[in-house]
């Protein structure tokens, strides 16, 4: 993960679904800002939409921080998820492929994590949970 | 909270997802169709989501869900329209969507309903009583 | 006109400007083969002389804010570089000229405390001249990067074969980045063309892998939920045996030996047919 300087970040709370949306359409300005190509920009977002909504109703809501990334002449885009919710037991199950189509179980992160650059995972029961996600402009 | 619109065009119902869906509206979509499909006795359903720029597991549940309920109301379900970034998406997602049948556009969506709509073999007012057809 | 011992070293470069400068813009255009005019090349040579002068020669860290309208320079100097063409040497070296010019200054004065002096500049020049290579690497690899994407899109070229039957002939090398900008031409014009059928031939392809046959994969998976199938052909003998030996389930994607099979396939499933006139 890069601590490269960056511009300033924007912070959306994450309490109801409405809150959803206006996480992907800030994620979807801020990658069109970026760059990124349009399968990128959709991957993204659609990635953001998914943890956004793990941070809701897993997660018992939270925020979102967006922020555009650079380093040297690279451009990305990075987007944290966090909240105070119980955390994730098994981080390992969490991020294994057993999430189906019908069931509607399981946080999908596995899934999520193919669609971004980088991925991390902040988690341990009872400590609340942080996702950070970051696609670069290719 | 607007709800989407379901319009009726002969047997088959007729959803175009033009906004950003929420989850509950998409919930309601889902009661709402099967609604629909009952009062109507509709036997096909076709989903436009041309105008989708995503589509999350969560939406994509909700596609596959609707396909299964209405193939239990006896109606056939297709989705027209995805958008070439949201299916590289899907399927990297690992949604394959099995189950939901798709075409490229509203024409051969509509298209592909009617052929698989049980067509009379007997014309209206003719009863098996009647004098046979051939 | 003279500062404390430390700063020595913009006493060097102060007291002996119009030698500096022109030694070392003499030295530049020798590295350069002559590839640039000397009008242009002084220009250059002078505003970094000048960014040098800035700071008054209280810092020699080149990052602190004295030297921002130096960096700012070297930047843009590495990027000009890069894109005119010049080797990563020729490029260095009209910074790590100065060096050579001040040494042969001190040789002829023979001045013990200005070696001392050069000893700090020499730091200072060699951050500078790393500082724009860096400028430099950078920009080069975004024209290449440039270059390969014009590449790729040359080498993707999806070809309507009938109404609603699309092809696309696979040539060389499938990589993950090619293969990706791939799948994305392919599907983008089966919406464009409203096509329902696309033929795949990597007849082309000399060797598929399992990361390959996924890709692959995942173009079928993706047309699909577009509302079209696909038909690879062109599947040579040796990539048939490689894609059994490795175990790779092509599962119900259909295959096709060569291109004018596939095509039959894809008229007759459009409701076509090629019937022979008597």
């Amino acid at each position: 993960m890069t601590d490269a300087p960056t511009d300033d970040q924007t912070v959306l709370p994450l309490k109801a679904d409405s809150d959803v949306v206006r996480v992907r359409q800030l994620v979807r300005d801020v990658a069109t800002a970026a760059r990124l190509s349009l399968v990128d920009q959709t991957k993204l977002v659609t990635a953001a939409s998914e943890l956004a909504r793990n941070t809701l109703v897993y997660g018992g809501g939270g925020e979102a921080r967006v922020r555009r990334l650079v380093q040297g002449t690279s451009v990305g885009v990075e987007v944290v998820f966090s909240d105070d919710g119980p955390g994730i037991a098994d981080t390992e199950l969490a991020l294994t492929d057993g999430w189906t189509s019908g069931n509607g179980l399981g946080l999908g992160l596995s899934g999520t994590r193919r669609l971004v650059d980088d991925f991390r995972l902040d988690t341990a029961p009872g400590a609340g949970t942080r996702v950070t996600i970051a696609k670069w402009r290719r | 909270m607007d709800r989407i619109p379901i319009l009726r065009i002969g047997e088959m119902l007729l959803v175009s997802i033009q906004v950003d869906l929420q989850d509950h509206t998409a919930l309601m979509l889902q009661d709402d169709l099967s609604n629909r499909i009952v009062e109507t006795g509709a036997k096909g359903v076709l989903i436009d989501i041309s105008a989708l720029e995503i589509v999350d597991s969560f939406i994509g549940r909700m596609i596959s869900t609707t396909a299964a309920v209405s193939r239990v109301l006896d109606a056939e379900t297709v989705v027209v329209g995805m958008q070439p970034a949201v299916a590289i998406t899907l399927v990297e997602l690992g949604l394959t969507l099995s189950g939901v049948r798709t075409a490229l556009d509203v024409d051969r969506g509509l298209r592909m309903l009617r052929d698989s709509v049980e067509i009379p073999v007997v014309g209206r007012g003719v009863s098996p009583d009647d004098g046979r057809a051939d | 006109m003279s500062s404390q011992p430390d700063q020595q070293w913009i006493d060097l470069l102060r007291d002996n400007e119009d030698e500096v400068i022109e030694a070392w813009t003499a030295a530049a255009e020798a590295s350069l083969a002559g590839r640039m005019t000397g009008g242009d090349l002084a220009n250059d040579i002078r505003e970094i002389y000048n960014g040098l002068l800035a700071g008054e020669g209280s810092e020699t860290d080149i990052r602190s804010s004295v030297y921002d309208g130096l960096r700012a320079l070297l930047n843009d100097l590495g990027r000009t570089r890069a894109r005119q063409g010049f080797s990563p040497t020729e490029a260095a070296t009209s910074i790590f000229a100065l060096k050579q010019v001040l040494l042969d200054l001190l040789g002829r004065r023979g001045d013990l405390g200005a070696y001392r002096a050069f000893a700090k500049l020499s730091i200072i020049v060699d951050d500078l001249g790393l500082y724009m290579l860096e400028t430099y690497a950078n920009a080069r690899e975004t024209v290449i990067a440039q270059q390969a994407e014009t590449l790729l899109e040359l080498s993707t070229p999806v070809v309507k074969l009938w109404d609603n039957i699309v092809a696309l002939p696979l040539v060389g090398t499938l990589d993950s980045a090619r293969t990706q900008v791939v799948m994305e031409a392919l599907l983008q014009a089966l919406v464009d063309t409203g096509s329902e059928h696309a033929i795949i031939d990597i007849t082309g392809v000399p060797a598929v892998d399992t990361q390959v046959a996924q890709h692959l994969l995942k173009t079928v998976q993706a047309a699909r939920l577009l509302g079209a199938e696909c038909i690879v052909s062109g599947i040579r003998p040796q990539i048939a045996q490689t894609v059994v030996a490795l175990g790779i389930e092509f599962g119900d994607i259909h295959t096709k030996a060569n291109l004018s099979d596939a095509m039959l396939l894809a008229m007759r499933r459009s409701g076509l047919d090629i019937v022979g006139r008597s």
